[in-house]
């Protein structure tokens, strides 16, 4: 199963309740609305919990993502790009996250960069529609997998530390 | 101005002409307007057209006025698209937004040359030269984007070669998320799909021929696996994502098209659900039948139209004035619904033994995952101070 950790990362985020998507023009206005909130939740907990790892903003219509997102390895931060669509079946099916500056990079990927879920991922996702959103996709996708990933990836050398070069941030 | 988009095409399109150049100095063969049965070498018909002779298929040149879609043409999807091009396919058309790379070399049809170009305008390159005959159509996007999946919707109801609805769409795709969009699509159009895949082990496969509101529709349970035999506890993931062969992909893709044929151009019978676990050799068959409860409004719908039809209008395929009565062995279970036998459907699936749902989902799915966050509370704040106060985080 799920690991204790993100289970209970998973629980302190709150559940949404419309299930729209993309092509469902004003409750899909609803459903962003939640997905803000329920993201905007989780990210005061990452930060109260001293473990602060994304930040993620979208389009206008809230069908396309981008943001960034890091690892704190050995005291330096690894800092990768992160976007997704929003498919016309979400959420049914969830956002396929993908970190394209890692694409070919490791085999726990698919093209494109999108990352490869555990075979928890799906059946949890698909007991729980409508009430995970993007945040719990991060919780349960992304989190677990750059902190299995990253750290191996750092000692094959592939991911090397790269000063900021820009200090005002 | 061109855009960048369009100019990226034009390149795309270029380096697949140029490839093709390269990689084929033969000259193409000349259009054939009539298919011929005559044997002669320069005939490439004539073996297609010796299964009417043998009495196998009553109108084999039906197929020059059909049109396929093949959603994904990847290790099924470029081998599936190859066999109908050899059969003399009226129209293909390709979607896939993906390019060729080196790492597809250990599955059929593409060529190391073609690493780098996009998939559908290489292989509509490869097709177009083995058989100048089939009107190929390429779309190079992802279908389920919002921008995109209603021009996919577009392509399949007007793809036909007199501008109607395709006569089959075939799903070759990899994902659970385009799987669903399709089925969504072919839902809303009332159209009839195969459904194809390979497990991510590379040792099952399977088709599912769906006929909205008939048979059950992608959406109608989780998916279906064919029980591989081997334990869970001793599958390593890790590492990597999925395996493939050549194989594998190739036998499904052989079960896809053998299929589409036998609906295309009615014979024999066209498996519902064909299973592979190609450990144990074990090819389970079975019907669907559609869940009433089923999460997509538009299988409902087809549901409902479907039982409002009067008996014996809907026999899968077309059946010639000598076809046999279907008998009791009829195991593939295409049966007449009765309307005098109220037969209630539990959401419980009927599934052949060696096949499986991936995983269930409680039919009380109103208990959510045990959460100390609460559910989202209505917001005050307009999604645009939703959207500015993430981004100041
Ligand atoms: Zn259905």
């Amino acid at each position: 199963m799920v690991d204790e950790g993100t289970r209970k990362t998973l629980s302190s985020i709150p559940l949404l309740k419309t299930k729209a998507g993309p092509r469902d023009k004003e409750l899909w206005t609803t459903r962003l609305k939640e997905e803000y909130q329920a993201l905007i939740k989780y990210v005061q907990n990452n930060k109260e919990a001293d473990n602060d790892w994304f930040r993620l903003e979208s389009d206008k219509t809230g069908t396309k993502w981008f943001g960034k997102c890091w690892y704190i390895h050995n005291l330096l931060k690894y800092e990768f790009d992160l976007e997704f669509d929003i498919p016309i079946t979400y959420p049914t099916t969830a956002p396929e996250l993908a970190l394209p500056g890692l694409d070919g990079k490791t085999a726990k990927m698919y093209r494109g960069g999108k990352i490869c879920l555990t075979d928890h991922f799906k059946p949890l996702w698909a007991r729980n529609v409508p009430r995970f959103g993007i945040a719990h996709a991060m919780a349960l996708g992304l989190g677990p997998w750059l902190a299995v990933e990253i750290p191996d990836l750092i000692e094959k050398g592939v991911v090397k530390y790269q000063e900021k070069s820009e200090e005002a941030k | 101005m061109a855009s960048v988009e369009e100019l990226q095409r034009k390149v795309n399109e270029l380096e697949a002409k140029l490839a093709a150049a390269q990689g084929n100095v033969v000259p193409m063969r000349q259009k054939i307007d009539v298919m011929s049965s005559e044997v002669v070498d320069s005939n490439p018909y004539s073996r297609l057209m010796a299964l009417k002779r043998m009495g196998i298929v009553n109108n084999y040149e039906k197929i020059r006025e059909l049109s396929v879609a093949v959603v994904g043409v990847g290790g099924v999807g470029s081998v599936t698209a190859e066999m109908l091009t050899r059969c003399g396919i009226g129209k293909l058309i390709l979607y896939d937004y993906d390019k060729v790379e080196l790492a597809n070399m250990n599955r059929l049809f593409f060529q190391p040359h073609q690493a780098g170009l996009s998939k559908v305008d290489a292989a509509a390159a490869t097709l177009q030269a083995i058989n100048p005959d089939v009107s190929i159509e390429t779309y190079n996007y992802n279908i389920t984007t919002i921008d995109n999946f209603q021009k996919f919707c577009d392509s399949i109801s007007k793809g036909s070669l007199t501008d109607g609805p395709v006569d089959l769409v075939l799903s070759c795709v990899d994902n659970f998320e385009a799987r669903m969009a399709i089925n969504t699509a072919c839902n809303e159009l009332n159209q009839r799909w195969f459904e194809s895949g390979v497990s991510e082990n590379a040792v099952s496969g399977h088709i599912q021929f769906i006929i909205p509101g008939e048979t059950a529709c992608f959406a109608c349970a989780p998916p279906l696996v064919v029980a591989s035999k081997i334990d869970e506890k001793t599958l390593k993931r890790e590492g990597v994502c999925a395996a493939s062969l050549p194989t594998t992909m190739g036998i499904v893709a052989g079960f896809l098209v053998q299929n589409s044929l036998k609906f295309l151009l009615g014979f024999g019978n066209v498996s519902h659900y064909l299973g592979y676990s190609a450990l144990t050799d074990f090819f389970p068959t079975m019907s669907l039948k559609p869940n009433p409860q089923c999460e997509d409004s538009y299988c409902r719908t087809r549901q409902a139209e479907f039982k409002a039809k009067p008996v014996a209008v809907e026999l899968a395929t077309e059946v010639t004035e000598d076809a046999k009565p279907i008998h009791d062995d009829n195991e593939w279970g295409i049966s007449l619904v009765d309307e005098n036998s109220p037969e209630e459907e539990t959401p419980t699936l009927s599934l052949v033994d060696g096949v499986q749902v991936a995983y269930s989902i409680p039919v009380d799915n109103s208990t959510p995952e045990s959460s100390t966050g609460g559910a989202v509370a209505a917001s005050e704040l307009s999604l645009e101070e939703l959207m500015q106060q993430m981004k100041s985080m």
